[in-house]
């Protein structure tokens, strides 16, 4: 299946309102709410938005305010995706009987990484396998934020959070981190991809893609958060590009089945001298301190090693290598 | 559709309607505001792309003009600005 790549200029969306409107309590250097202001730049005609509880959702819809500027749903933790598939069918419904006028309304689902990892994810395979017609936006911010940095299924291994705190014991997580997207590719969609904050033109297409598509669009969004990472607020994005350029989160779309990297992981693909190592993004992050200790510095090489072994991976599936 | 302003101008429905502002001026949170230095800004809208409170705008000119009400100063633009045309200065009382 081809989707055709919505090409556009930097004035193009300049022109656009911002959808997600400043005044937010967002922490400073949030970088999901970056993502949430690039998301909105990609909607092409009436939309509406609904979202599990998380950072995102607490942070911009305090009753009776609200920064979303068009329509907005909140809904529990684990049934964003369900919530998202009674809307598709709704709109379905009253346009077939005369009731709404006759245009194509997209629906996008947003949750955080605790309400699509853990939470969420029944309703999420639920929703993809009846095959609505919408897009579900996951920004993972790796942990439950908003309730005060618990780990959650997207915790990456050796990452300290309250609930996997790094001591004397344990140093930080133990277990690795779900491979989500993967999951949901397994449910033969016709589209998934990832997509990080700093590459933004490359997110925003994605987004577009996803609302084209017909039928069911997956995207996973990388989101640095300096309050759980105990990184500088002024690095959130500088983060975003490092996960991309040390291969700790690669991005790739996958159209019907086939994997396919996207430019800025294809040029480390094509150039390997490029990959920089991990510890370069893992030294910038308060959470991964301890493992620059001497007790556990191997942890160090075992997760080099662990994202290497994904990263070859994923170029076998994509034909290259 | 017009928005309201300010909070004050929010009807009493038990409807939220969208509004700037809807926690406040967040501006108060800021220890360190960016200044921008437009002789050596070259007007990429990098720092507009990444704001996370979209607290930048743009002028006529493409060039960013920073709302300080409700920047919050995390200092994003300043570190992602390619000719490090922004600076993060210390608020004075």
């Amino acid at each position: 299946m081809q989707i055709e790549e919505w090409k556009f200029t930097a004035k193009d969306i300049a022109e656009k309102t911002d959808l997600f409107m400043s005044g937010h309590r967002a922490c400073a250097g949030c970088a999901p709410a970056t993502v949430m202001r690039l998301i909105l730049k990609a909607v092409r005609g009436p939309t509406i938005v609904t979202m599990a509880t998380g950072c995102m959702e607490v942070v911009s819809t305090i009753y009776p305010y609200t920064s979303w500027a068009l329509p907005w749903l909140h809904t529990a933790f684990e049934n964003a995706a369900a919530n998202a598939s009674g809307i598709e069918a709704a709109i379905k419904i009253m346009r077939k009987k005369g009731r709404i006028k006759d245009e194509h309304v997209d629906v996008i689902a947003i949750a955080g990484d605790g309400g699509t990892y853990d939470i969420g994810i029944q309703a999420l395979s639920g929703a993809v396998e009846r095959g609505h017609d919408f897009l579900f936006v996951l920004y993972d911010n790796e942990a439950y934020m908003n309730t005060g940095i618990q780990r959650s299924g997207g915790t990456p291994l050796g990452a300290s959070t309250t609930t996997s705190p790094a001591g004397e014991v344990i140093p930080g997580k133990l277990e690795a981190k779900k491979p989500i997207a993967d999951i949901i590719v397994a449910h033969e969609i016709p589209y998934v991809a990832t997509a990080s904050p700093y590459y933004w033109r490359n997110l925003i297409t994605k987004v577009r893609k996803g609302l084209e598509v017909e039928g069911p669009a997956f995207l996973h969004v990388f989101a640095p958060c300096p309050r759980g990472w105990r990184s500088d607020p002024a690095k959130s994005i500088e983060l975003s590009r490092l996960a991309v350029e040390t291969c700790v989160f690669p991005l790739w779309e996958c159209i019907s089945g086939e994997y396919k990297l996207s430019s800025p992981s294809k040029v480390i693909a094509m150039a390997p001298q490029k990959k920089k190592p991990v510890k370069e993004y893992l030294a910038v992050q308060g959470r991964f301190r301890h493992l620059f200790t001497p007790k556990y510095e191997k942890l160090l090489d075992e997760i080099q090693r662990i994202t290497d072994q994904k990263w070859q991976k994923l170029l076998k599936k994509c034909g290259i290598a | 559709m017009s928005f309201p302003k300010t909070r004050k101008e929010m009807p009493l429905t038990p409807l939220s309607l969208p509004t700037v502002g809807s926690m406040g001026k967040t501006g108060s949170w800021r220890t360190f505001k960016p200044v921008v230095n437009y002789s050596t800004c070259t007007k990429c809208t990098l720092c507009w792309i990444y704001c996370p409170d979209g607290a930048i705008t743009r002028r006529e000119d493409d060039s960013p003009e920073i709302d300080y009400e409700y920047c919050k100063g995390c200092g994003i633009c300043a570190n992602e600005c390619p000719v490090k045309a922004i600076t993060m200065e210390r608020e004075e009382e």
